[in-house]
């Protein structure tokens, strides 16, 4: 759909600029006459929503680097001091903090409805790829950014993350002195990660300029799953999705600020209060909910490299997806098939994630949770390889509507030219 | 026309070759210092070495001191533990290796190669799966089925000579190099 541009300058200086730099030619043909098939749902306005989390994170963090000191002895009474003296820093740092959840709950969303509508499929592979690779970047400066606060949970944290890397052979812990910068974490590893932690959102900024260059060539897919074959099909973005997905922000920015002002610490641990000491562990080290999943899959493998190349091997297994999928029908609303095993793969994500909340040796109702994450764990894994693959040649697709608009308006309203 | 065609290659394609191969060169070389920064310093190098004083730790106690930016266990074993420590077949652990720094590497993981003076068992309290300092076992709460340690973060269980027997840690709780000054003082490092 990024066809021949329908800008047109209304001025001598508009067109003066346009011969120079386009860029209001640009932003013309993305953001308001670039058509969009009119049947997006609410799950659709997840892009706007995470462009939105991404610009309070950068905002927020860098006025809280104005404030905050990158040092093993400083950083805890730092942030301490961002939360008591600093003015409206408490307000600053909770954004920040409760912003992080926010991100990663919309880009869950945005994940789990490109898997339910097929948004992987051809031709949008690589906006998928592109995709997982912003997950990753979200995941590590998460990470990088969970540490700063130097309380035992970023110690402790940061000392399990890292120490994931000696699990490979021969040159593992060479990896983990190299990353540590010294024989454990500290002042040095403090340094480094705030360091990135700074650097990586403008890579993601970056990174989710190449998403959404991506997605102007096929353009966005929709709930049905196919093509847009007629200007019918669609309509201008603005201001009718500028308008949708200001609707939808506004209604998540009253939850986000429901954390903020009433439960600030509601995704917080309450040991990252205690400033970090290297010689007590804390009795159970929980990474933040948006890693649960991956930390289950990790505990459930009583071997400590296949530990580390199972929880690896989910993430990595998410680039396949396009291929793994053999099915013609992009989305889940024609396979009532696939439908079943994909609402059983969210079931196995918030699973995974319950188990990894829980201490090692729990269990419920007498099941040992460490077995309802290797249950889990095997799921996720046979989901993508084998059932993703093997139900799209097995299955038998509903009858799929002849076009956007004569699903979304009725055969009369499709059909005018008759 | 075709005169200037020559298979071997012109002069050219040397340059082309030459000048991006000591570009290369060049550009691995630059990236060295710029990896290497990230190795810990000299002065995270300059290894430190403690002394312990052995008088205030009594039978069944265990210390924790802070070397080289982790936590080390000095425990004094009650003589059931180390009767329960000597009587497991070093061949048959999960990790036969003694990972005494004292010792040459092929050492196997016999008690008396753990702890070098029965009664004192020194050992570096990371847990060897991701690092968390393991809980040590007293007889009012025991950690674990072996005496030893547990560690609570992802279930590791260690005997009462420091070695893995059960759980995700690959390798025995590591031995760092110590010395004995006398009966009650002992150099780490």
């Amino acid at each position: 759909m990024s066809g021949p541009s329908t800008y047109k300058p209304n001025s001598g200086f508009e067109r003066w600029i346009d011969t120079r730099l386009p860029l209001p030619r640009l932003l013309h043909d993305t953001i308001r006459t670039f058509p969009t098939p009119r049947n997006l749902n609410i799950w659709y306005t997840f892009g706007g929503i995470l462009t939105f989390c991404l610009g309070v994170q950068i905002v927020t963090g860098v006025v809280l680097a104005m404030h905050y000191v990158a040092n093993a002895g400083m950083a805890f009474d730092s942030v301490e001091s961002i939360m008591r003296d600093v003015n409206y820093g408490w307000l600053i740092r909770y954004m920040h903090s409760n912003g992080a959840s926010m991100f990663f709950l919309a880009v869950y969303i945005h994940m789990f409805r490109g898997l339910y509508y097929g948004s992987y499929k051809a031709p949008r592979e690589l906006i998928w790829i592109i995709g997982v690779l912003i997950y990753l970047l979200m995941m590590a400066t998460a990470f990088f950014g969970y540490v700063l606060p130097w309380g035992q949970m970023s110690f402790w944290g940061a000392t399990v993350i890292t120490s994931l890397f000696t699990a490979i052979p021969v040159v593992g812990h060479s990896i983990a002195t190299w990353l540590w910068g010294d024989f454990a974490i500290g002042d040095a590893t403090l340094n480094r990660f705030f360091s990135l932690h700074y650097l990586l959102p403008f890579i993601i900024a970056a990174v989710v300029g190449l998403h959404i260059w991506a997605l102007h060539v096929p353009g966005n897919n929709n709930p049905l799953g196919i093509d847009v074959k007629s200007p019918q099909d669609t309509v201008p973005f603005h201001p009718y999705y500028t308008v949708k997905d200001a609707f939808y922000l506004t209604l998540f920015v009253i939850l986000f600020a429901m954390f903020v002002f009433f439960a600030p610490d509601f995704f917080g641990n309450p040991d990252n209060y205690q400033p970090a000491n290297p010689l007590v562990t804390p009795p159970d080290i929980v990474p933040e909910w948006y890693l649960l999943p991956y930390y289950a899959m990790l505990r459930s493998i009583p071997n400590k490299l296949m530990g580390v190349i199972v929880m690896g091997g989910a993430l990595v297994t998410l680039v396949f997806i396009p291929w793994l999928d053999t099915s013609r029908v992009r989305s889940c609303r024609f396979r009532p098939l696939m439908k079943q095993f994909f609402w059983a793969f969210a079931v196995a994500c918030v699973l995974l994630g319950f188990c990894g909340s829980q201490s090692v040796d729990a269990a419920r109702f007498g099941i040992p949770l460490v077995w309802v994450a290797r249950v889990a764990s095997f799921y996720y894994y046979a989901f993508f390889w084998l059932i993703l693959p093997i139900v799209g040649l097995v299955e038998t697709p509903k009858k799929i509507p002849a076009s956007i608009a004569q699903s979304v308006l009725g055969d009369t309203a499709a059909a005018p030219a008759e | 026309m075709a005169a200037t065609t020559i298979e071997a290659g012109t002069r050219r394609d040397f340059l082309y070759v030459a000048s991006g191969a000591i570009g290369g060169v060049g550009l691995a070389a630059m990236a060295w210092p710029f990896i290497d920064q990230m190795n810990p310093s000299s002065a995270a190098l300059a290894l430190a070495s403690i002394e312990v004083d052995l008088t205030p730790i009594q039978v069944g106690q265990q210390v924790v001191v802070k070397w080289r930016g982790h936590p080390l266990f000095v425990r004094r074993r009650t003589p059931a533990e180390i009767a329960e420590a000597q009587a497991v077949d070093a061949n048959s652990l999960p990790d036969p290796l003694a990972y005494n720094n004292n010792l040459p590497d092929s050492a196997l993981a016999t008690d008396a190669n753990r702890a070098t003076k029965p009664e004192w068992l020194i050992l570096i309290g990371v847990c060897t799966h991701l690092g968390c300092t393991p809980q040590v076992s007293t007889p009012q709460m025991p950690q674990g089925e072996y005496g030893g340690w547990l560690c609570h973060c992802h279930g590791s269980q260690y005997d009462t000579a420091g070695r893995i027997r059960k759980g995700p840690a690959p390798r025995n709780l590591e031995v760092p190099p110590y010395t004995f000054l006398s009966a009650t003082r002992v150099k780490v490092g």
